[in-house]
């Protein structure tokens, strides 16, 4: 095992009432990318504002590159490179002007700030809007110049807070393949992403977030199988029949069933695979509940997610609940809580 | 010497911004010019200066050296304006995670400021010329005026810098910059003499920062009427108080702002 670049261990914050964190815990080896996933307000950008320095934890401990973060935050920020939700450059100067300036502040010359700059316009496809004012820059071009300025002075570890948020497919995925190209060259990476799909390409290992924890740490293999393999979905047309489905499913579940009441939509985790898919038909045939919509599922990061953060909404008293396999007694709570948090997403 | 180097880069910055909207600069003439000329040609009538001649002509040489003054005490609001945005934007992040000294972003913001009032004086003392304003001093003396105005600006641009870092937004920024400045400009020596005002509101019109830093001026400029004779303490000694003033205002709010920026992590 590499040593830790990027480490953390019982960070806390606060704000007010909201405990923004509450004993976060995570440790990135060099050369490696952590893919940390979870809701809106879970914690994630609070988590990388901590260890870049920008806000300081009410308890906890924190090391870049070997560096306290604490103690030394100047240094860490020689060491780190920064690429925010929202595109941190200035809107009235030119792509060149802003990377220039980022790299006189990082004290360099003013000539070797610009032939830098020059050189990471080439590098992100920038060098034609090079004299152009950022304002004039689309979406994905301010991502790519933002992504830049963390680049500047070719930092060993670097922090992307939800890097492709807001962006089309296409820009997304020119965006990935610079960040490919980034850890390819070895740099540290520890991403925060509200996107699986994003998380499973781009990280080695995946923590997810949720509330101001780690709920849990793995590869996406690893924690795909960890809520077991296929899973059948039933969506019903009838929400007053979901009782009734959900008694037609339990005996071919591996586990707990989860409810969307908003949806109207079950799902299940089977074995068995299209054989279970026309007993389960059969069995919610024989109770009358009018089928929507049913099919077998492959785990998706997204199922490894609502099931993680739905058994952590159903226990949080239940101070042992890390691997979550703690007793699930109210699905339909769980659902509630879950279509609530995707309201407030929206 | 990372500090100055930083001050000056990101006033570098805030210059080019400056260049980029010069809509900003534009309308920051707009209301000094039109001070100038409403005083001077509607108020201006009805105003007589104590001490100087019945020359209609008089008041204009008096009042002048008083635009110039709530003209650079203006950059309150470019200074707060300003740093609120900066800090609702992301780009406070990124100076923030960068091995910067921490008072850059504020002193090259202030210092920016400087520079766009200096802009703003030059094209003031012009319109001010063209109408029949002149000054009745050594040239190096007058340069001093300039200074001492300079001076006054860049330390109204730190309370401004304090006020960017209070509130919530630019918008709120630029009303919270600006509306206490029509009380402090105008109890002053500035547009009419303090001896017309109520007793009990001379005091502080004499003590006000900004009265020091006009009546300092006037005389750096030769254009306090020949006739009028100042009692007031900080009038008698207007160029060192209006130094002392600004000095002040500068270490207090400059101290204020930059352990506020600090402090300010969300």
């Amino acid at each position: 095992m590499s040593e830790a670049a990027i480490s953390a261990e019982g960070l806390v914050r606060t704000f007010g009432d909201v405990r923004a964190l509450d004993g976060v815990d995570l440790d990135v080896p060099e050369g490696t990318v952590l893919g940390l996933l979870g809701p809106n307000g879970a914690g994630k950008t609070t988590t990388v504002r901590v260890l870049t320095t920008l806000l300081r934890p009410d308890a906890g401990r924190a090391s870049v590159a070997g560096v306290d973060v604490l103690k030394h935050p100047d240094k860490v920020r020689s060491l780190i490179g920064l690429s925010g939700q929202y595109a941190a450059v200035d809107e009235y100067l030119t792509g060149r002007e802003n990377l220039q300036m980022v790299g006189e502040l990082y004290q360099m010359s003013a000539r070797a700030a610009k032939a830098r700059a020059d050189e990471l316009l080439e590098q992100f496809g920038l060098a034609d809007a090079a004299g152009r004012i950022a304002k004039t820059y689309s979406g994905g071009m301010r991502r790519r110049l933002d992504l830049a300025a963390a680049l500047v002075v070719r930092p060993p570890v670097m922090f992307l807070d939800e890097p492709t948020t807001g962006l089309d497919p296409r820009n997304r995925m020119a965006l990935w393949v610079v960040i490919e190209q980034l850890v390819a060259a070895g740099t540290t990476l520890l991403l925060t992403t509200q996107y699986l799909e994003e998380a499973d390409r781009l990280a080695h290992d995946i923590a997810v977030v949720d509330r101001g924890r780690v709920i849990a740490r793995g590869t996406a293999d690893q924690l795909k199988a960890q809520i077991g393999g296929e899973r059948v979905e039933v969506v019903v047309t009838d929400s007053a029949a979901l009782p009734l489905a959900v008694e037609a499913l339990t005996p071919y579940a591996i586990g707990e069933p989860t409810v969307e009441p908003h949806t109207r939509k079950i799902t299940v985790p089977v074995t068995g695979g299209a054989r279970v898919l026309a007993d389960v038909i059969r069995e919610l045939d024989a109770r009358e509940v009018l089928i929507h919509d049913i099919g077998l599922r492959r785990p998706t990061l997204d199922d490894v997610f609502l099931s993680l953060t739905g058994h952590v909404t159903e226990s949080e008293t239940d101070e042992d609940d890390e691997d979550g396999d703690a007793e699930s007694p109210d699905g339909e709570s769980a659902a509630g809580r879950r279509a609530g948090r995707k309201k407030a997403r929206v | 010497m990372s500090a100055v180097n930083d001050s000056v880069v990101v006033a570098k910055r805030n210059v080019r911004r400056m260049t980029r909207i010069p809509e900003v600069l534009v309308f920051g003439l707009i209301q000094p010019v039109m001070f100038v000329l409403l005083f001077t040609y509607v108020m201006g009538g009805a105003i007589t200066v104590p001490g100087a001649t019945s020359d209609p002509d008089a008041y204009k040489q008096y009042l002048i050296a008083g635009i110039f003054a709530q003209t650079v005490t203006f950059a309150v609001a470019g200074a707060s304006a300003g740093i609120s945005e900066d800090m609702t934007k992301g780009l406070v992040d990124r100076f923030r995670s960068l091995p910067m000294a921490r008072g850059a972003v504020l002193t090259g913001r202030t210092l920016a400021d400087s520079v766009q009032t200096a802009l703003i004086l030059v094209v003031l003392t012009v319109v001010s010329l063209l109408i029949g304003w002149r000054t009745h001093n050594d040239l190096w003396k007058v340069f001093c005026g300039f200074l001492l105005l300079l001076l006054l600006g860049y330390a109204f641009s730190w309370i401004g810098a304090l006020i960017g870092l209070s509130v919530r937004s630019p918008e709120a920024a630029t009303s919270a910059g600006l509306v206490w400045l029509f009380p402090l400009t105008f109890i002053s020596n500035a547009f009419v003499p303090v001896a017309t005002m109520p007793g009990w509101l001379q005091p502080v019109a004499y003590w006000n920062p900004f009265s020091a830093t006009v009546q300092a001026v006037r005389q750096l400029f030769g254009n306090v009427p020949p006739g009028m004779v100042q009692t007031a303490w900080p009038m008698k000694h207007a160029i060192p108080v209006s130094i002392a003033w600004s000095v002040l205002i500068i270490v207090v709010f400059r101290a204020l702002a930059v352990s506020k920026y600090r402090r300010s992590d969300g």
